[in-house]
């Protein structure tokens, strides 16, 4: 069932819904990627909030007119013309006034959704009868979508991506370094318009498929999933569009394939288990990588010192270094070194005295500063700097018994 | 108006719209001020799988179960956000957006995937509540004010919203000092001995309970305008906390008051039968206020910035 879901062919209706979701998730994603670089994710949130009265005003507009009160670009439309003006109420705020951003996301958030829905109970009492596809809204609904509203989502999906890849560039540096990005000539203030404008896009394509309420998620957590895999903005930009749309492409086919799996949650958790994997198993920024160079750290500190304490015939207490220079192959099971353990320990001792040297003599001082008792002091001086060191120090000296 | 008619089908509704709107409000100017403001927003959408989950172990709409899944699901989000942040190392806004609307999307998915149609519990009730429909059957009038027997018969949200804002006023006003030293200047507060960090972790457990008794009673439209609006406009008028937070007491209260009669009584006016829902239109006048507070506020520019900016 899964498998005919995902291979298109579940019928009309579900390969519809999972081109449309594919589409959505690859714009969404990227579009949310400059977002979250920009440190602005949850302005997505009011923006798509904001669309709610627009929805019931172009609803009613409709109705008064004597159309149908669903005609989707209809509805889009006026999603998008109160999303604009929600969008520009926050940067006034942010501008103008002494409100943070979130203070002002947050405002433009609840009134405006609590202005929506005033419009949707109007609606209700208007004694239309038809204003159940009106909900729908919230939550996204999929079942009965049609051939033209699919296309609409097709196409404004498109139309965002070409948008996200010809001002891309700019978006980034504004997105880096607003700063800069002025000082170069850019208009920010005007890029930061046109990326939030690209956002409400978004929100307004996947109106329908996600609903305004979790569409948030779609713009946020593919971006925050690729970011964990490479340091590079355009890497980035290209992972968010792959998580994006296979979440949406998997999302759309789980929901397809079983009664009573609504469709936008299933891709906003689909998207969520990309996020968790690579929260934990991505290579440099994982949980696990981050663990696995806590252990290797420990291992190195834990044998330098064991071997420091060797070669000084220190009795070693710690049951970890014991274990890891048995395991190394430096002490006997009975704690005695073996002759492999002496020398290691011998040349231990004999570069931890090089770097009181080295940390003594101003000449060195650059070097100095690199000394965080593991280094091995090959790897900062050349040999003729370690032989002359090793000449300051002297050879072996006898000892008196 | 006659009290027949008031006391039995208005006033219940109005008190607990107010006192709901305060309790959000107060920790909302601590929220706002320190720039946290969208912890309100992030805890009203995880509350609803909060109750699902609370449902679906209980198998009834009962209200403490649902109050502690709501409360459990706020500490859920709040560990998760901080443990994505850390171990992630991502901003908190984008943290913050991954947790909330993933667990929301888990609280819709859990809410389809299970049968409610015998009882009252679906997202609509959740984002804007019934507040219209907290009304008190036992009273004839305002003597009933009087009445044991008639008080017995009291909406229960009623007591226990009240009970709640209670409860944050003591908060605020026992940990007054700390609570305004922490917000303003951090730094300051860590050297003279406060624990910032446990009192900022109580604040928000306390905006957590306010919202999640809030919910109960209104929904999460009204407690998310109710943490922003009321201290973002009390923020415009004053440059003094203590007068701030009297401001937004007030804004708050007058957007509850306000918009609970217009919701009511606003279609009446302009010809139309039925009422509009209260909790949006509460929400819609404190966003109104705000924009006139932004527009003609005494202190509304930052400090520093040129007047005519």
């Amino acid at each position: 069932m899964l498998w005919e879901a995902l291979s298109l062919q579940l019928g009309y209706n579900a390969t519809l819904v999972a081109i449309g979701a594919t589409l959505l998730g690859v714009s969404a994603g990227v579009t949310g990627t400059f977002l979250f670089l920009r440190k602005r994710a949850l302005v997505s949130d009011a923006i798509s909030h904001a669309t709610l009265p627009g929805v019931c005003l172009a609803f009613m507009a409709l109705v008064a007119f004597g159309g149908d009160g669903r005609n989707l670009i209809g509805l889009l439309a006026g999603s998008a013309v109160s999303a604009w003006v929600g969008l520009l109420c926050m940067n006034w705020l942010t501008r103008h006034t002494r409100l943070a951003e979130d203070a002002a996301i947050g405002a433009v958030l609840s009134v405006f959704f609590g202005f929506g829905i005033v419009l949707l109970t109007v609606i209700q009492t208007m004694g239309v009868g038809r204003q159940a596809g009106l909900e729908g809204f919230l939550l996204g609904s999929t079942a009965g979508m049609l051939w033209a509203d699919a296309m609409v989502i097709a196409i404004g999906g498109a139309a965002t991506l070409v948008l996200v890849m010809i001002i891309r560039r700019p978006m980034t540096m504004v997105a880096f370094d607003p700063e800069y990005a002025a000082a170069r000539g850019l208009p920010v203030h005007r890029i930061d318009l046109a990326m939030m404008g690209l956002v409400m896009a978004v929100t307004v394509v996947g109106l329908k498929i996600v609903g305004l309420i979790l569409i948030v998620a779609l713009l946020i957590i593919p971006a925050v999933t690729a970011r964990f895999w490479t340091d590079r903005s355009d890497r980035v930009v290209l992972l968010a569009g792959l998580a994006g749309g296979l979440a949406g492409y998997l999302g759309a086919g789980l929901s397809a394939s079983a009664p009573n799996l609504p469709t936008g949650p299933i891709i906003v958790l689909v998207s969520f288990g990309f996020f968790a994997l690579s929260l934990l198993f991505a290579p440099v920024r994982g949980v696990l990588a981050a663990v696995l160079r806590h252990l290797r750290f420990q291992r190195r500190v834990h044998i330098r010192q064991g071997l420091l304490a060797l070669a000084q015939g220190q009795k070693i207490y710690e049951p970890l270094t014991i274990r890891l220079l048995r395991r190394a192959g430096v002490v006997r099971a009975d704690g005695v070194a073996t002759d492999e353990g002496k020398a290691r320990a011998a040349k231990a001792l004999r570069d931890e005295k090089r770097w009181e040297i080295v940390r003594s003599d101003l000449a060195h001082e650059a070097t100095a500063a690199l000394y965080d008792g593991l280094r091995d002091i090959e790897t900062v001086l050349t040999l003729d700097q370690i032989a002359e060191i090793d000449r300051r120090i002297g050879g072996p000296q006898e000892i008196t018994p | 108006m006659s009290g027949e008619e008031f006391v039995p089908l208005s006033l219940t509704p109005l008190l607990i719209g107010t006192f709901a709107a305060i309790a959000c409000a107060l920790p909302g100017n601590f929220l706002v001020l320190r720039k946290q403001a969208l912890i309100g927003d992030a805890i009203s959408h995880v509350v609803l799988p909060g109750i699902v989950v609370a449902f679906l172990l209980t198998g009834a709409i009962s209200t403490w179960p649902m109050m502690l899944g709501a409360a459990g699901a706020a500490v859920v989000a709040v560990v998760m956000i901080e443990a994505i942040r850390r171990l992630g190392q991502i901003e908190p806004g984008a943290a913050m957006g991954v947790v909330f609307t993933t667990m929301f999307a888990g609280g819709v998915l859990l809410l389809e995937q299970t049968d409610t149609s015998t009882v009252h519990l679906d997202v609509e009730h959740a984002l804007y509540g019934n507040l219209e429909s907290l009304i008190w059957l036992d009273a004839t009038g305002w003597q009933s004010l009087l009445d044991v027997q008639a008080l017995a018969g009291l909406p229960p949200e009623l007591p226990r919203i009240a009970l709640t804002m209670v409860g944050v006023i003591l908060f605020t006003w026992l940990f007054w000092r700390p609570l305004k030293i922490s917000t303003f200047d951090e730094g300051f507060a860590r050297t003279i001995g406060i624990r910032t960090g446990v009192l900022g972790m109580a604040l928000v457990i306390t905006a957590a309970i306010a919202a999640v008794a809030a919910f109960d009673a209104v929904g999460s439209i009204i407690v998310i305008a109710m943490f922003i609006c009321p201290p973002a406009a009390a923020r415009m008028m004053t440059n003094r906390l203590e007068t701030q937070i009297a401001w937004s007491v007030i804004f708050a209260t007058v957007s509850a008051v306000f918009g609970y009669v217009l919701a009511g009584y606003g279609p009446l006016w302009l010809g139309g039968e039925d009422a509009v829902s209260a909790a949006g239109m509460i929400a819609t006048i404190s966003g109104l206020m705000l924009a006139l507070t932004a527009v003609f506020g005494p202190c509304r520019t930052r400090s520093g910035a040129p007047s005519h900016a």
